[in-house]
């Protein structure tokens, strides 16, 4: 797979019947301190062979130091098809765990889905669907060169079954938690704890890494840092549940997430929490996800509450770094906030790399207080479980998730009836000769009534089940006719094989944009005054998406979805033209047998001097390192200065720095630059060149430059255009 | 529950003494005796969606492994095992698993079937 190749979907789904996995079972990033560039790391894994860096890494080499914590996204948009897109995206932003969330309602539906159905907020999890994901994750990363571990739900009612699906397809980590069917979905709670420990025994065969539902309580109870002794109760119950039914406790992981958010005081709720957690279930992995209880539609907001979360994540553990994509409070996630959380996740615990090589966390006061006060908590609240006759009890009494700081209770918790839900009443007492002749079958089962050697792998009664032999797993394509993966294909086709395209948010040719508006009014006014900029620029299905008051009456932010109703035919665009950078030896032997000399400086009333220290200087691979001599003449040059400088020493190069752009002053300084050297007879001999972030290279040739330069400018760039300029009037 | 006030300070006494390591073994104690009788129930019940996995891994189809289950359901036959159905069909007519397993969609098989186990009961 090249990079500059796109994922074939149609490739992908060809002889799907056909595809088995490569490998079975999680996979932890080696964990290694790493030398880049000038900088050593700690906490730290092996660099990827394709990735996208963080975008000021230009100024350092394009380094892309990935952190030690496996990353986490979450992708689903209901169609499987463009979330392999989206994938590819999210592995060269540093994710090597994808998790797919489920369409709403799966966990209701008896049995498994099949085929490729579209889904909402989540995708239908079939086994075609499955399969061409996991297909597509072996393309990918091989091309990022680093294992991706790919993840869905065994929960509902179908666990069982999901479980059994998972392992044979080569899924890698999974949700599996009773507790969350019984509390949030309302399945029967006998029937959930039959079904998992089932689940459960399927899910350690087949070396999955468990995460369990305990973040649910954050995100559902009323004030959010008030369920911390619940959660630690819930982590340990379907923890230890599962390390006793077989999985390895380094697979089974805690779904922790801070559970409060600014304005509240973060860290002071947090951190004694986290410790709290770490201290009593440390043997256990720790999945860190970040809040999504406070989130609102501002992605600035969710951001800083993530870094925050990082900040936890740092000052503690965090086996794998889940990322919540900031745009979670105002849909569902599109495709450039799955990656704008991964770079975050990534400058974050890059940034905060081997923080607690140089802190402590104190052990005395409030912290500790606070720590133990937690885990108290806790324990008071299982001393009562047990007072009441059992889990079962306690959850019809409504134990979990009231909004009280155990053991303070409001009466508001989640109660289920044990005789209640979905599935009630359906678990089956196992008779004597009860039989199950297949591998990773969790509890009673009379194997020796038929052959006693075989109890220790009853399917060797019937010559191996499917984990054993694939061959015997049977593959559905698809139930309906109209709702499947071909149709939709077919529909955005002409974006996959012509010179169409369209933007895009989340699906193939989607349409959507963003605007983002001010109206000097208050917020009612911006909103309905948005609405009208939609509308008069054409955008259909326009949708206010977020609103920020600046001041009630000065000023109103917005941001705005719509729909774009044309295509762009790619044949048809204009590009601008592709720089020829000269090779650096053809510079080096030009500049060695020519007198070049630069004036430099900053022009008009202007102080910035970064972008042209960095194309002067030789430390950051500017001119001089290529022999090119240069005068700087500082910052706040007057305009004439340049002309005056350049004639009395002797240069044949001007070279000026133009930020400021507010009312066009940079091109009007262009402009007067260019008629002060006509002035003074010297233009034919001068080549002006003028950069800075807003400067177009064209636009600046139009105001009389030899040629401007903007953002991402390097001193190669700069030295190869004096080098062909310089050819022009003398060799023509 | 019913309303309660916060009584941590009386209600954790008993706690104060334990040093952390105490502390975290007892949580670790109360733990397990929530979790015993939970692992014994499933230890000894099963479910349909246990049976229908149970006959995927024999090489049914999921479709298949929830009609042959909801037939087995109709005769009381799931307390045997899904699995162990299929499995002794097979064997008293020399079938593989799956041409077993389908043809007990056939419901007069599956009376036949059921009888057995009837009859191996008594």
């Amino acid at each position: 797979m090249k990079p500059t190749d796109k994922l074939d979907i149609r490739e992908i789904l060809t002889d799907l019947e056909h595809y088995r996995p490569r490998r079975r079972g999680w996979i932890w990033r080696d964990k290694m301190p790493i030398d880049l560039g000038p900088f050593h790391y700690i906490q730290a894994s092996p660099s990827l062979k394709n990735s996208i860096p963080l975008p000021s890494a230009r100024h350092l080499n394009n380094i892309d130091p990935q952190p030690d914590s496996t990353i986490t996204t979450e992708i689903a948009s209901g169609r499987f098809e463009d979330d392999i897109r989206r994938m590819r995206m999210a592995a060269w932003h540093g994710a090597d765990h994808i998790m797919v969330i489920r369409t709403a309602g799966q966990s209701h539906m008896d049995g498994l889905l099949e085929g490729t159905p579209q889904g909402v907020g989540g995708v239908p999890i079939t086994r075609k669907q499955v399969r061409a994901q996991r297909k597509a994750l072996d393309i990918i990363e091989d091309e990022v060169g680093r294992p991706i571990n790919y993840h869905s739900y065994v929960s509902g009612v179908a666990g069982p079954e999901i479980a059994v699906m998972f392992v044979e397809e080569g899924v890698n980590g999974a949700h599996q938690d009773p507790q969350y069917n019984v509390l949030y979905r309302n399945i029967n709670m006998i029937r959930s704890f039959v079904d998992a420990a089932e689940s459960k025994k399927i899910m350690a065969y087949g070396g999955l890494a468990q995460i369990d539902g305990a973040h649910n309580a954050n995100a559902t109870a009323r004030d959010a840092w008030k369920v911390m002794p619940e959660l630690l109760v819930q982590h340990a119950i379907n923890s230890r549940m599962s390390e006793r039914i077989g999985l390895r406790p380094d697979l089974i992981c805690l779904s922790t997430v801070p559970p409060a958010a600014p304005p509240s005081p973060d860290l002071k709720i947090n951190l004694p929490y986290a410790i709290a957690l770490r201290e009593l279930l440390g043997k256990y992995k720790m999945r860190a996800q970040m809040n999504t209880k406070y989130m609102d539609s501002s992605t600035r907001e969710a951001t800083v509450t993530h870094v925050l979360n990082l900040l936890i994540s740092r000052l503690t553990s965090a086996d794998i770094q889940s990322t919540i994509t900031p745009d979670e409070g105002r849909n569902v996630p599109w495709h450039v906030y799955n990656v704008e959380a991964l770079d975050t996740a990534k400058q974050a615990m890059m940034g905060m790399d081997d923080l607690l090589s140089m802190l402590e966390l104190k052990k005395t006061g409030y912290l500790y207080d606070q720590k133990r006060e937690i885990q108290e908590r806790a324990i008071l609240m299982m001393e009562e479980i047990i007072s009441m006759d059992g889990y079962f009890n306690a959850v019809e009494q409504g134990m979990f998730v009231d909004s009280g700081l155990y053991p303070e209770r409001m009466g508001d918790g989640i109660a289920r009836s044990i005789d209640g839900g979905i599935g009630a009443n359906t678990i089956i007492k196992r008779a004597s000769d009860y039989l199950a002749p297949v591998t990773a079958h969790y509890g009673y089962n009379n194997v020796k009534q038929y052959d006693p050697s075989c109890e220790d792998h009853p399917e060797k009664l019937i010559g191996g089940s499917t984990f054993e032999k694939p061959e015997l797993i049977q593959y559905i394509d698809e139930l309906d006719e109209n709702d499947n993966v071909n149709h939709r294909l077919d529909d955005t086709e002409k974006y996959r094989k012509t010179s169409l395209i369209k933007p895009e948010v989340q699906w193939l040719g989607d349409g959507v944009v963003t605007l983002d508006l001010f109206f000097p009014t208050d917020i009612r006014t911006a909103e309905a005054a948005a609405l009208v900029v939609a509308k008069n620029m054409n955008l259909s299905q326009a949708e206010v998406i977020h609103k920020e008051v600046l001041h009630p009456a000065e000023g109103t932010r917005i941001q705005l979805k719509g729909t774009v109703n044309f295509d762009i035919d790619t044949n048809d665009l204009v590009l601008p033209e592709k720089e020829d950078v000269l090779e650096e030896e053809e510079i080096l032997a030009y500049v060695k047998d020519h007198h070049i000399k630069v004036v430099a400086g900053t022009g008009g009333s202007d102080e910035h001097s970064v972008g042209m220290r960095e194309v002067l200087d030789i430390k950051h691979g500017g001119i001089e390192k290529y022999g090119i001599q240069y005068e700087y003449l500082g910052t706040s040059v007057p305009i004439e200065k340049f002309i005056d400088a350049a004639i009395e020493l002797h240069a044949n190069v001007i070279m000026i720095s133009l930020i400021i752009s507010h009312d066009d002053i940079h091109y009007k300084n262009m402009e007067k630059l260019h008629n002060y050297a006509i002035e003074k007879g010297v233009r034919d001999k001068l080549i002006l060149l003028a950069g800075g972030t807003q400067v177009t290279p064209e636009l600046a040739r139009s105001y009389g430059m030899d040629q401007g330069f903007s953002r991402g400018t390097k001193g190669r760039h700069v030295a190869s255009l004096i080098v062909k300029r310089m050819k022009e009037m003398y060799e023509d | 529950m019913k309303q309660r006030n916060d009584d941590y300070n009386t209600r954790s006494e008993h706690l104060k003494k334990m040093s952390d390591h105490e502390l975290k073994a007892y949580f670790e104690k109360l733990t397990d005796q929530i979790i015993d009788p939970l692992l014994d129930l499933a230890y000894r019940y099963t479910t349909p969606a246990i049976e229908r996995s149970v006959l995927m891994r024999m090489g049914f189809s999921s479709l298949e492994a929830k009609a042959i289950t909801e037939k087995m359901m109709d005769y009381h036959l799931l307390e045997h095992g899904a699995g162990h159905v299929v499995f002794k069909y097979a064997q008293l007519h020399k079938l593989n698993m799956r041409d077993a397993g389908l043809k007990l969609l056939d419901t007069h098989e599956m009376e036949k079937i059921a009888e057995v186990f009837t009859h191996e009961a008594n």
